[in-house]
């Protein structure tokens, strides 16, 4: 009888995988959870920062605040404005002082009010970038956002390799297909996945802008958004074939802790090393060439303008030997230790070569 | 024919198996006896080529076995195991395409096959919302589901019931009839006794008895015979160069010439009943281990 072709194999690892993962709920649940956390990270800024700040104004001082952005509430006496701030009911009123006006606040300037109120000099900047440091700042926690939860995703695989060693079907599985295509099938079932989520959430990314109004902002993203997938798909690979071997040296679900945490640390790392040093373009630079920091801190200095396409294409080529490389050390890890029972089996056990 | 010829395996120090050699005909079923850890499913494992041999080699219509000339096993490992969650017939047809079944075969196969083992109801249910005898039927349609050119079952039948046990024997015969070789593991003597055609008995990693069943109860039958007479059987003790295993009345066990007890006993009147003692299996067993 004709056996399986390697390829065949692989794929029909890779559709078991798929399957089995999105007939569970807490698959949908993670990825209904990522949506909603995208919308409101960009919305909800401007539901609750949106409003014009409320202020009393009294006599002349009316005629001053008209035609600002400013939500005015005309009042008789300056007593009257004053117990308004005191209840805080207004931000601010304005009042007549003397010729012109006085701002009473409660026990802080109000910024937003004033600023309305003055005439702003003219700003040069020297050294332009199409993007202010706010606008820098949500997109490195989406990028690193997106990254982590993908990454912590991949301990699907993990489980799937420990359920198959903790039940024994793996005896079965490794007497039918090469222990290379089981491992290439679940990395290949879970990525198809993940890419799959990221083109739903690329596609929504702009819906969510134009819901925030900050559609003049989709252009500056788009082109850092192209270079995010293939960082997040290679960084995917990469983080997959670890949560794999993760999951080869355990026998036993309970026993799966004992060796996520490295794998943990590489997913979180990225997110975390990019949320302190994004303002660090010294360190930025530094990690957006290491393969496991790159899928995050790259595509935030292209968005920033800080990096040139070469760059990002040497990063990329990095990641990419770095993920083949690791590939193949996995794949003999997994090899090794997917028979082994019992014990969590040493990494340096795995490596050896079979007894 | 797949054949063991000198297989050695070590674990560290620890050699499991030494020099292991065995036939498995076709169209036959073999029994793989031994005690625990006498080397059985390691040995199982080096045919699959799941593990490797330190020494020795299995080869399959006489060509040696590689990956590329690995015929299709039908395997049921010792630990049973299937995916917990995946429905009975997913799993059986996932597992036939993964043997390079087409998908209409393997459902096929899968439909007829749960059908056999009178699991058809179940089909739809999750592996573990079955019984464990059940569960068990499904790991024989899983080691079946592909047609298998070679059957390997290691202990094929223990936790199942007396009537699971007839309906995967009838299964199992139904296979070897076909001419696939079958070679199991069990060390429920009886089951063997009455199912294997070759018998393999390994002690400490060695092979201490191997052939027909029949070749080796004759083997090991020696000169021990049974005699009923109609009266007391006491004189058989008389006879010059026998020995007397057992006594009860007319009933006699002993080692002798047996002509010379038989006409002895004829002289003296009347033969109920005068046979070769055959050994079981069991006898065999505990002789040769």
């Amino acid at each position: 009888m004709a056996r399986a072709s390697f390829s065949q194999a692989t794929w029909l690892v890779a559709e078991r995988e798929m399957k089995t993962l999105v007939t569970t709920k807490g698959f949908w649940i993670g990825f209904a959870f990522t949506i909603v956390g995208l919308f409101a990270l960009t919305v909800l800024p401007t539901v609750f920062g949106g409003d014009d700040p409320k202020v009393a104004a009294v006599g002349s001082a009316v005629q001053v605040v008209q035609g600002k952005e400013l939500d005015v509430r005309e009042v008789g006496t300056v007593q009257e404005a004053a117990d308004l701030v005191r209840a805080d009911d207004v931000e601010a009123a304005i009042v007549p002082d003397g010729a012109g006006i006085k701002v009473l606040a409660l026990n802080d300037a109000p910024g937003d009010v004033v600023s309305q109120l003055v005439q702003a000099p003219p700003v040069e900047l020297l050294d332009a970038s199409a993007v202010n440091s706010g606008q820098r700042f949500v997109t490195v926690l989406v990028f690193g956002l997106v990254f982590l939860m993908f990454g912590m995703g991949g301990a699907a695989i993990a489980q799937s390799t420990v359920t198959e060693k903790q039940t024994r079907i793996v005896e079965i599985l490794v007497s039918t297909v090469p222990v290379r295509a089981l491992l290439a099938g679940k990395i290949l079932g879970h990525t198809i996945l993940t890419l799959g989520q990221v083109v739903v959430l690329a596609l929504a990314a702009p819906i969510a802008l134009r819901v925030a109004g900050l559609g003049e902002l989709l252009g500056v993203v788009a082109p850092a958004l192209g270079w995010f997938i293939p960082f997040l798909m290679l960084g995917f690979v990469l983080i997959s074939s670890m949560w794999a071997v993760a999951g080869a040296l355990v026998s036993r679900q309970e026993d799966l802790g004992s060796t996520m945490g490295l794998v943990m640390i590489a997913v979180m790392g990225p997110y975390f090393g990019v949320q302190f040093f994004f303002e660090n373009p010294v360190v930025l630079k530094w990690m957006s060439f290491v393969p496991f920091t790159a899928g995050v801190a790259m595509p935030v200095r292209l968005f920033a303008e800080q990096a040139k396409p070469w760059e990002a294409l040497l990063s990329l080529g990095i990641l990419a030997v770095t993920v083949v490389t690791i590939l193949l050390v996995a794949s003999r890890l997994y090899t090794n230790s997917l028979l082994q029972t019992g014990a969590r089996v040493k990494l340096s056990k795995a490596w050896a070569p079979a007894e | 024919m797949l054949t063991v010829r000198g297989i050695s395996r070590s674990f560290g120090d620890h050699k499991v198996l030494d020099e292991v050699s065995f036939d498995v005909r076709p169209g036959r079923m073999t029994g793989f006896l031994g005690a625990n850890g006498s080397g059985k499913t390691t040995t199982m494992r080096i045919v699959l080529g799941v593990l490797a041999a330190n020494a020795g080699t299995v080869s399959w219509q006489g060509q040696e076995l590689t990956p590329q000339t690995r015929p299709d096993f039908g395997y049921m490992p010792e630990e049973r195991g299937l995916y917990p969650k995946m429905k009975v017939r997913d799993q059986i047809t996932w597992l036939a395409r993964l043997h390079g079944v087409d998908r209409e075969t393997a459902q096929r196969n899968t439909d007829q096959l749960l059908e056999e083992l009178e699991l058809t109801g179940r089909a739809g249910d999750r592996l573990e919302e079955l019984s464990l005898g059940n569960q068990q039927r499904v790991q024989i349609a899983a080691a079946l589901v592909h047609e298998p050119a070679v059957l390997i079952l290691d202990e094929p039948f223990s936790g199942l019931d007396p009537i699971a046990v007839e309906t995967v024997l009838d299964v199992l015969r139904k296979r070897a009839a076909s001419g696939v070789p079958v070679l199991f593991s069990s060390h429920q003597l009886a089951i063997v006794e009455r199912l294997c055609d070759d018998v393999v008995i390994i002690s400490k990693g060695r092979v201490v008895a191997n052939g027909s069943r029949e070749e080796l109860r004759a083997k090991h039958a020696g000169s021990r015979y049974e005699i009923v007479v109609s009266q007391d059987a006491g004189w058989v003790r008389d006879v010059p160069g026998a020995r007397i295993l057992e006594l009860d009345g007319p009933r006699a066990v002993f080692e002798a010439e047996p002509q010379q007890v038989l006409r002895a006993a004829l002289e003296r009147g009347e033969v109920r009943s005068f046979t070769p003692v055959v050994p079981t299996l069991d006898e065999i067993f505990r002789e040769v281990i």
